[in-house]
């Protein structure tokens, strides 16, 4: 790898972009393709554009094999990650639960006899108000924020920062009652009916969770389900 | 499962970087197939330098050993190999891979 490439390659990752890196373990040629963009030596052909989209489709490295030649596509995902506003009980088996699934959890509580090492023993913990909280943990594209506070005063200042970020997806804590109420409340601190449509609330798919645990699959089963394109009827795809 | 979060390994590739900035030579090898109960997914890596140093993984330590000694060779002459491990080669069931996987690692040079 030449030392010019790592370099774009640091600089491209630093910078959240989607990133492949092509090399043919034969040789050593190399290329990178930055958000789409294909740069250096290697040729992309048609199998090997077709293997580079599907990897990147899955986010998974693969070994492509064809016209007489094996290239390594090495797909470098941004970290996924999940800030967790309220640090009750559902938060704790979201926590746990989501970082089995790969996401790196921030919980989010003033409350510090909530928010604890003890409780959380594998997230990140902030104190802060939600809004200071969020902006510290700056929401991208990569990003998922759900509230779970039950707290106007925690959950709105985190959605309404929520909101104004590229997460890719905001959850809310809450019956429907109280999901029209601060949708109200929200729409009158100048938030578009389009904008408060990015929230999912009531929280999670409708598999009739009731236990902590089940509502915390529920949102996680919700966050994948929007992280992942899929063709729709087709169910859990093949890897 | 323990701490299975794939993006928050080492900072394999940011390490090779500082390593080639002070001077040291470095290979980069990765995990480009595994077959069965291989322990590290496609994509893992790990930096050596010319001293022997490391940094990621591309095992659970069954053949790190192989590939560091690999890699030097690698740094030396420049030319990138690819390496094979599974249960019915010799040096990785010495070394254990015992879990009955195979890998294939992919060792270049950085620079």
């Amino acid at each position: 790898m030449e030392t010019a490439q790592l370099d774009r390659l640091l600089a491209s990752r630093d910078a959240k972009r989607s990133i492949a890196r092509l090399a043919d373990i034969a040789t050593g040629a190399e290329a990178l393709v930055i958000d789409g963009k294909a740069e250096g030596a290697l040729a992309i052909d048609a199998g090997l554009e077709a293997a580079l989209q599907d990897a990147l489709a899955r986010e998974q490295s693969r070994l492509y094999e064809g016209e007489g030649r094996r290239v390594f596509i090495h797909v470098l995902t941004p970290p996924l990650r999940l800030a967790i506003v309220g640090a009750g009980h559902i938060s704790q088996y979201l926590s746990s639960i989501a970082g089995e699934a790969g996401f790196d959890v921030t919980v989010i509580d003033p409350r510090t006899t909530y928010a604890s090492a003890a409780r959380f023993p594998r997230a990140k913990l902030s104190h802060d108000w939600p809004d200071v909280a969020l902006e510290g943990f700056g929401p991208d594209r990569r990003s998922a924020v759900v509230t779970l506070s039950h707290d106007p005063k925690l959950d709105e200042p985190a959605l309404a920062a929520a909101l104004r970020s590229d997460a890719f997806y905001v959850g809310a804590l809450g019956s429907r009652k109280t999901q029209a109420q601060r949708r109200e409340r929200m729409k009158a601190q100048g938030f578009s009916e389009s904008e408060l449509n990015r929230i999912h609330g009531p929280v999670g798919l409708d598999i009739g969770a009731l236990s902590p645990a089940e509502i915390a699959i529920a949102i996680i089963a919700q966050i994948i389900d929007v992280l992942r394109p899929k063709k729709k009827g087709v169910g859990v795809r093949a890897a | 499962m323990g701490d299975i979060v794939p993006n928050a390994d080492d900072d394999v590739l940011g390490v090779a970087r500082r390593w080639k900035d002070e001077g040291r030579g470095v290979a980069l090898a990765t995990v480009v197939t595994t077959w069965g109960s291989s322990p590290r997914p496609v994509g893992s890596q790990l930096a050596v330098d010319d001293k022997g140093n490391f940094v990621g993984s591309v095992s659970a330590g069954c053949v790190e050993n192989a590939v560091v000694d690999a890699a030097s060779q690698v740094i030396r002459e420049g030319k990138p190999t690819l390496l094979n491990f599974g249960i019915a080669d010799n040096q990785a069931w010495e070394v254990g891979l015992s879990c009955g996987g195979k890998i294939e690692i992919f060792v270049e040079k950085v620079g």
